[in-house]
């Protein structure tokens, strides 16, 4: 049988050195949509494939990797992909923040300010704006080349004449170096001021759809709104019931069926590394456990 | 007190544990082989490789056992595999003229030269379960007779000598050959790349858009101008060698669709044709393919377009099950952070909502 | 506001040059040649099947010329050949300095859309950021074409027929383009509907000094609305001039025919 033997983060480098073109391609154009020839992987498409084909193909041996998914680094999709490259590769992994070079993310920007020489890699479903509004790719493209972006302030002005405010709680649409409107992916609107003039570079996989884009260090990112309805970050008023922030993204807890809730940092590393330099919230915070019925 | 759960890793594992136990099931019934899956439920193998687009029957009956029978898993598996596989060149293209025929019927006429050969086919059964297949039964041996060498023309030869038909599509023989698994899509795309789009559909996909065709969802009038299954010889220019070297024989399912006809202000109406192929003996994926090939030949027929088998975006962005199926069950994947933005967002609105409801209403404003 | 050009409202504003169109053997327009000046209404009369429909699909360059030519004074005053435009710039026109008015609504609106973003929607595109503008904009937009303020947030799917074609009117005149092509504008529309559509579109026409070619089987649209006309049969101008003398002492005896059919009121 034909039993097969894998390269380094498993791709080939012919297929690495594609990716790379399609990188370098997306850096020199920021925000815009860079076409690439997807591979299968080993995982679903939907599941972070593009997201894995970006790290694959930037990861090198003295990398250090940090894989979330929802904020948190032991949600079973990042457990898979952080292993999938523990095989693959043999990099060292980490959970914390500071330490990665090379941070691969599902829907949440870290709360820990990023620095200049790391990378963000964002898992992207559908990295079209436009796609809900013209389901069409070949109009979309032409809207893209043409800068004309009417539409998705129809958009934005529908939202406020029925809502009275803009319905977008996340993938809010921004403009990319003040000429393409990008998706952030399905980051919640709150993580969209991270992205503006950030130190380190942002790169942006969309697997089944077949895009790759990015946005380089210290480069504008402005998210869409109108100047007498301005983009304003969503975030439950509360502290974090486990550390205290006030500042991070909540995640809610549903305590028991009588509706108690729990508000908690959707960023687990940021949590962590706050509640072991002292920080407290309301609620004590016992030592984690494999599983809710394992004994204390 | 909140605990914070953790241990996905070895939820994961156990989880993968107890799949493989669930794959073996009973230990006191004996354990499928590769070799029964290929030899007795070889139509499964030969989707698998059609939509898997790798022919290699060993590989397709591992990933339906490892799959669980799971035919769209296992396709996943052999494309998985496929993408790792080193890209050694392109081979001559395959003559399907000399093919060692195993079944060939026309539609289209009552008799053909080389005769109508039913070969072996599900056509003309009658669809009573057998409960002595699940007793153990021998079949007894196939009738058999001296092979005649005769000619098989293909039907849509016939009719092409007399113009009767299009020709083939003509293009440059010189230029590339598109390949959608190496450049990045985009519309509109060439005849090229929409038959290697078909030919790795889901055949539950095309089937559904051919029959929507055959219903009136942009009609063709199609015929089934030839079908033909048997094995075909692959060969290969090896450069360095400059001659060309033969790899060896893959059984193929062929159709020839012929569709209604088209003249134009300055030729003679014609036939026009669709096209289907598909490893093994795949028939229905074959002729779903060709009814959806010509309804997506509408634009370059200048045919109105207003049917969804007609609409190239649509069904070529919609008709690969791994990425269909990895973006539907993605759904299983965690959402809870954009859920918990769009519930905030929610329960804002719900705020609003009861706060202008419940305002006097000299104080109700018009919405803003 | 947008800025009016300091060209001699003299010059006229388009030309069409010897203007044909075939397709196979057929020759849907043969030999067009015309001028239009600012603030000059021409109606292009014939029946179905006399190119008039083509001819409006060439003059407003979603059609390719066989043979001829068509140039627009740009607002700077530059006679540019439509042929020699790029996408972006014939698009820009197109949401812009020209307005199409489509003989069914539904094709020249967003049905989906409330009727404030489909007449805020050209603003928007050109960089218009104020919510309160382009809605106070919007607004004074449906008072000027008589739909009632309150329905600004309705979508036109909720509309009559004459209300979404005012409307239309609305979404193309928003950024006071200088001219505006109009298919059978009030086709599909009873008569007395009809007669308030015509009557706003003189005004309106008027007021804002529009160049405007009107294509129309209707003769008693093409004596209200327009200052010009044309007759066209078989792909042909047959005969032109000004909309009254033509009407009314027709020399051709195909638009002795066409006047004569119209049925008394």
């Amino acid at each position: 049988m034909n039993t097969p033997a894998y390269n380094f983060a498993y791709l080939d480098e012919q297929t690495k050195r594609m990716i790379r073109r399609a990188i370098l391609k997306a850096i020199a154009i920021p925000g815009y949509q860079v076409p690439f020839a997807s591979r299968e992987m080993p995982m679903p498409y939907g599941w972070g494939t593009g997201g894995v084909q970006v790290t694959a193909a930037i990861l090198g041996p003295s990398d250090v990797l940090k894989v979330i998914d929802q904020g948190s680094d032991d949600t079973t999709n990042a457990i898979s992909i952080r292993k999938f490259f523990e095989k693959t590769a043999g990099i060292a992994t980490t959970t914390v923040t500071v330490d990665a070079s090379v941070i691969q993310t599902r829907h949440r920007i870290p709360e820990a300010p990023l620095r200049e020489g790391q990378v963000l890699v964002y898992q992207v479903p559908i990295p079209e704006p436009l796609r809900f509004l013209e389901p069409r790719e070949t109009e979309t493209r032409r809207m893209h080349a043409l800068a004309e972006y009417g539409l998705m302030h129809v958009k934005l002005y529908e939202d406020i004449a029925r809502f009275g405010q803009i319905a977008t709680a996340y993938a809010y649409p921004v403009r990319v170096n003040a000429r393409y409107v990008m998706d952030p992916s399905p980051t919640p609107k709150f993580d969209n001021p991270k992205m503006d003039h950030c130190p380190a570079l942002q790169l942006f996989g969309a697997g089944r759809e077949k895009r790759i884009y990015a946005i380089p260090p210290f480069t504008s990112v402005v998210s869409l709104d109108f100047e007498d309805h301005p983009f304003a970050r969503y975030r439950f008023d509360a502290p974090c019931a486990l550390c205290g922030a006030e500042d991070s993204y909540l995640d809610e807890i549903v305590t028991d069926d009588h509706g108690g809730r729990m508000f908690v940092c959707s960023d687990t590393g940021y949590c962590e590394s706050r509640q072991r330099l002292g920080h407290r919230g309301t609620e004590p915070a016992a030592p984690h456990r494999e599983s809710a019925n394992d004994p204390a | 007190m909140y605990v914070a759960v953790k241990g996905g890793e070895r939820a994961i594992e156990n989880a993968h544990r107890l799949l493989a136990h669930e794959r073996r099931g009973d230990r006191g019934v004996a354990e499928l082989t590769l070799d029964q899956i290929s030899g007795q439920l070889s139509l499964a193998v030969d989707r698998v490789m059609t939509e898997g687009s790798l022919y290699d029957r060993e590989l397709a009956a591992l990933a339906i056992k490892q799959a669980r029978g799971d035919m769209i898993e296992a396709i996943f598996l052999v494309r998985a595999f496929r993408a790792t596989l080193p890209r050694l060149g392109a081979t001559a293209p395959v003559d399907t003229s000399e093919m060692r025929v195993r079944r060939r019927i026309s539609s289209t006429f009552k008799d053909i030269p080389g005769g109508q050969i039913l070969g072996p086919t599900f056509d003309y059964t009658h669809r009573l379960l057998d409960p002595q297949l699940g007793e153990g039964h021998v079949p007894e041996l196939p009738a058999t007779s001296e092979a005649l060498p005769t000619a098989m023309p293909r039907v849509t030869d016939i009719l092409g000598r007399d113009g009767l038909i299009e020709p083939s599509p003509a293009t440059d023989p010189d230029a590339v050959v598109g390949d959608l698994t190496r450049e990045p899509l985009g519309f509109p795309a060439d005849r090229d790349l929409r038959l290697q789009n078909l030919a790795r559909a889901d055949e539950g996909f095309l089937l559904a858009l051919g029959y929507s065709s055959q219903r009136g969802y942009g009609r063709t009038h199609p015929f089934a101008g030839e079908i033909r299954f048997g094995e075909v010889e692959v060969e290969f220019f090896a450069e360095d060698a400059d001659f060309v070297v033969p790899l060896g024989a893959i059984a193929l399912t062929e159709c020839q669709m012929v569709n209604q006809f088209k003249g134009s202000a300055t030729e003679a109406p014609c036939f026009t044709r669709g096209y289907g192929v598909a490893f093994g003996q795949s028939e229905r994926k074959a002729m779903s393919m060709a009814l959806v090939d010509r309804s997506l030949r509408a634009r370059e027929l200048g045919e109105e377009t207003t049917a969804p088998a007609q609409d190239e975006e649509f069904v070529m962005s919609h008709s690969d099950n791994v990425q269909a199926t990895g973006f539907v069950e993605h759904l299983k994947l965690p959402h809870y952070v954009d859920f918990q933005s769009e519930l905030g967002l929610l329960r804002k609105m719900r705020k609003e909502f009861r706060e202008a409801a419940d305002a006097p209403p000299a104080q109700r404003e018009a919405a803003e | 506001m947008i800025q009016h050009e300091s060209a001699d409202a003299s010059d006229p504003l388009l030309v069409a040059d010897t203007l044909c169109k075939n397709y196979g053997r057929i020759a849907a327009c043969r030999d067009i040649s015309f001028s239009l000046y600012r603030g000059e209404v021409l109606a292009i009369v014939g029946e179905s099947g006399s190119g008039k429909t083509t001819l409006l699909q060439l003059l407003s360059a979603q059609l390719a010329p066989s043979a001829g030519r068509v140039s627009y004074r740009m607002r700077d005053g530059i006679m540019r050949d439509l042929a020699s435009l790029g996408e972006a710039e014939r698009r820009f026109l197109f949401r812009t300095d020209w307005g199409y008015v489509h003989q069914d609504p539904a094709m020249g609106l967003r049905m989906a859309v409330s009727a404030g973003a489909n007449v805020g929607e050209r603003l928007m595109a050109v960089g218009w950021n104020n919510y309160r503008d382009i809605r106070n904009t919007a607004c004074s937009w449906l008072e000027r074409v008589e739909i009632d303020v309150d329905r600004i947030d309705d979508a036109p799917r909720t509309y009559s027929g004459g209300m979404r074609q005012r409307l239309q009117l609305a979404r193309n005149l928003v950024t006071e383009p200088r001219l505006v092509f109009m298919d059978e504008p009030t086709g599909g529309l009873d008569v007395s509907v009809q007669a308030r559509l015509l009557d706003l579109l003189r005004n309106l026409v008027n007021q804002l000094q529009l160049a405007a070619i009107v294509v129309t089987h209707d003769l008693a649209v093409a004596r209200l609305l327009s200052h010009r006309i044309m007759v066209m049969k078989g792909g042909r101008v047959i005969e032109s001039g000004l909309t009254d003398q033509v009407l009314d002492d027709p020399r051709e005896p195909y638009t002795q025919l066409l006047v004569s059919s119209i049925l008394p009121v």
